[in-house]
């Protein structure tokens, strides 16, 4: 097993899918009365965020204490960092401490690389800049796997900011490792050039959702930030919603089996209505859930519970 | 004052002979002298190259006299072969007043290591809003030409244009760090698959090529010298290239690491333009801000047509853009590093690499030319009698991997740790005075 999870990149096939598995056994927890294993009992688990991140953070929180680890929660809001700590000081720190794996969310991009040139614990990324955010691509994998039935030969389109989201760097890496096709859709503002030969060669490209949506199994919706349009990503909150978001006659293009995901938070009525986020091929709230399987999966893995 | 008896010691690659050094000049040349008082200096297998000459380097002093001083700054000058370094503006305070250019240049003297010339700024604080007092300065003792708002582009055109037309008064040259800012906002490295694949906000190689564009045409516009410096893109090689043939009067420096590194050794890939230099080295990892500087570092395409460029000519020189800065500034993450690398030690191996035994393109890429552009009388003149003792020997044959902790420098960050470089300086001459000897610093 990998020492770290930092990004995409680091799991080949075999490891990917061995995640996913833990993950499926993990799930049944969820369903029992008392939704816990003993599997990293006496194991630390650090929440490092150095941004907000409520949804992401409680989902690790969950993850590491249904498999009864010791969960310590930093934030960068009133902690040491907010004095002006080195990150390397931090993680010095909770060296000292004895943290068997570190959680970390962080926005500068390739920041949980550099944690992990200085604890000897394992580094998970939470998400870090505009890089990568590995568990989400994980959880999506996990979704589309347990709706659809399969991650190889699908053909999955990852609408929205791709240049800023580190879930679609994940995603791209994570789903053409795992056979899947990826298609990115966005406005040419916000669609990298050159991100086939950066992340995966057989991905592809395209500035027009209408003709994309027909020939997909799986449409993930990126979150758009509104205040892009003041750097002239692109002209308006409007014209982008008319051209890229997804609303239910654009909705009624896909085929009948095909399931929408978003990673959240979503932002309705830019990248997608709520006639869209509420319909039954909607995925958004299982996506939730199968975070925390995924994550325990993840955790427990990561730190050797197989092995116990 | 000693008198020095170099033997057998090739000068700019000729055929072995004898120098004889007395009085800060060059005494005497040819094979077999004998001078009883002097120290004998066996130099077989040396090559004597006249003192290097960097336009560009950082200093530090005043301000940040953590990361450098003008005396460890002028010691890690000479033990890389520099007689005389142009010391860039952005101090704290700047150097946009007669006062601290005038300090600088003091400084220089007092530490007696090379001759430090200092550079002045453009604008008043680098704010690129208004003129600094160009006269002033180029009237003072430290005696200014070049002006630069290194770290900040000139970017107003009006500006720029004046800035070029005002300094034809006393000879000066405006040398521009061309980065417009509307295209580099928040750039972290070169944009192109790296910056996409690791999530860095790119660094559009047209954010460089534009300016030189603009500034050759203005240049060109009211007859005036322009200087570029840090040339990184093939683009702006090609810009270069075309505003040469037209007869602009620009230069064009290139730093010893855009003609070696590539963007992919910020993913921790080993991709040099030089395999030989790759072999046995590798970054410590991904996002090792040690990499991190501005311009960043380029596409191997780029290095390529850099490579070419300096040995045609349409780049001038080689300036190491040597700047040092403190541990805590580099050992973060990625985004909160402060841009530059350690240039001063390891320049010569670069060229060497780049070069090979060219020793006359060697000496006009980073000694003739250099000084030429400066102004610097003494300085960029082959040893040969009469002329300023100002001279370094190399030997070419000596290989050395770099060992950050034993570098001259205040700072660590060089980009080179753990890399084998061929070449080493065995003495420095600066007017006749050892300044380094066996390689080390003599004061």
């Amino acid at each position: 097993m990998i020492r770290h999870l930092l990004s995409g990149a680091d799991l080949d096939a075999a490891t990917a899918t061995q995640i996913l598995d833990t993950a499926a056994e993990m799930a049944t927890v969820a369903g029992r009365e008392v939704k816990k294993l003993p599997a990293l009992r006496g194991r630390t688990v650090v929440n490092l965020f150095y941004e907000d991140s409520t949804r992401t953070r409680i989902s690790f929180e969950a993850a590491a204490k249904r498999l009864s680890a010791d969960v310590i929660n930093f934030s960068a809001k009133g902690s040491s960092v907010a004095k002006g700590e080195s990150l390397k000081d931090t993680a010095l720190t909770l060296q000292a401490m004895g943290a068997d794996a570190v959680v970390v969310r962080h926005p500068a991009s390739g920041a949980p690389h550099r944690l992990a040139n200085w604890v000897d614990g394992s580094v998970v990324n939470a998400g870090d800049g505009t890089h990568e955010h590995p568990t989400q691509a994980l959880l999506d994998a996990y979704t589309m796997r347990s709706r659809l039935g399969r991650i190889a030969g699908l053909h999955v389109a990852v609408v929205g900011d791709v240049l800023h989201s580190r879930v679609a760097r994940s995603n791209v890496l994570l789903l053409s490792t795992l056979g899947a096709k990826v298609t990115l859709v966005g406005p040419p503002t916000l669609i990298p050039v050159d991100i086939p030969q950066a992340l995966a060669p057989g991905t592809d490209v395209s500035y027009d959702l209408d003709t994309v949506l027909p020939g997909v199994d799986v449409v993930m919706m990126l979150r758009v930030q509104r205040e892009r349009m003041n750097d002239s990503y692109f002209p308006s909150a409007r014209e982008y919603a008319r051209r890229y978001g997804l609303d239910g006659p654009r909705m009624r293009r896909l085929p009948e089996h095909a399931i929408v995901m978003h990673p959240g938070p979503m932002n309705r009525g830019m990248e997608i209505t709520p006639e869209v986020a509420d319909s039954p091929r909607s995925t958004i709230v299982e996506q939730v859930a199968n975070g925390v399987s995924v994550r325990m999966a993840v955790l427990y893995l990561l730190l050797g519970g197989n092995n116990r | 004052m000693t008198a020095y008896l170099i033997k057998n010691v090739s000068v700019v690659g000729a055929a072995p002979t004898d120098l004889l050094i007395r009085d800060g000049v060059v005494a005497e040349t040819g094979g077999g002298l004998t001078a009883p008082d002097a120290t004998v200096l066996d130099a077989t297998g040396l090559v004597a190259l006249p003192g290097l000459v960097d336009l560009h380097t950082h200093l530090r002093e005043p301000g940040r006299e953590d990361a450098e001083t003008v005396e460890s700054g002028s010691r890690a000058a000479a033990l890389g072969g520099y007689t005389a370094v142009c010391a860039m503006a952005n101090t704290s305070p700047v150097a946009d007043t007669a006062g601290v250019v005038e300090q600088v240049w003091r400084l220089g003297r007092e530490a007696g290591l090379v001759d430090v010339q200092p550079i002045g700024a453009v604008t008043v604080g680098l704010a690129g809003e208004r003129l600094a007092e160009l006269g002033a300065m180029a009237d003072s003792a430290a005696r200014v030409r070049i002006f630069s708002d290194d770290g900040h582009c000139v970017a107003d055109p009006m500006l720029m244009r004046r800035a070029l037309e005002y300094v034809k008064a006393f000879d000066g040259v405006i040398a521009q760090h061309a980065e417009e800012p509307r295209l580099t906002e928040g750039a972290q490295m070169h944009e192109g698959e790296v910056s996409t694949r690791l999530g860095l906000t790119g660094w559009p190689a047209v954010a460089e090529e534009a300016i030189i564009a603009r500034d050759v045409l203005l240049a060109e516009h009211v007859g005036s010298r322009l200087h570029i410096c840090h040339v990184s893109t093939a683009g702006s090689v090609a810009v270069l290239r075309h505003a040469k043939a037209r007869g602009v009067k620009v230069t064009a420096e290139v730093t010893p690491h855009h003609l070696l590194l590539t963007d992919e050794v910020v993913s921790g890939r080993s991709e040099l333009a030089s395999p030989a230099l790759a072999n046995n080295w590798s970054p410590a990892g991904p996002y090792d801000p040690v990499f991190k500087v501005n311009p960043p570092l380029r596409t191997a395409s780029d290095v390529a047509a850099l490579r070419a460029a300096l040995a045609e000519g349409v780049i001038d020189i080689i300036a190491t853009d040597h700047a040092p800065h403190a541990l805590e500034d580099k050992e973060c993450e990625w985004a909160y590093a402060r841009p530059g690398m350690l240039g001063l030690e390891t320049a010569l191996s670069i060229a060497l690499d780049v070069l090979g035994p060219q020793w006359d393109l060697i000496a006009e890429r980073m000694s003739r030319a250099p000084a030429r552009i400066a102004g610097l009388d003494g300085h960029g003149v082959d040893p040969a009698p009469g002329v300023p003792a100002n001279l370094t020997l190399v030997d070419p044959a000596a290989r050395r991997v770099v060992e950050p902790a034993e570098l001259a420098s205040r700072s660590r960050n060089t980009p080179y740790a753990r890399m084998t470089l061929p070449g080493r300086i065995v003495a420095t001459f600066l007017r006749g005075e050892l300044t380094v000897l066996d390689g080390k610093a003599v004061k």
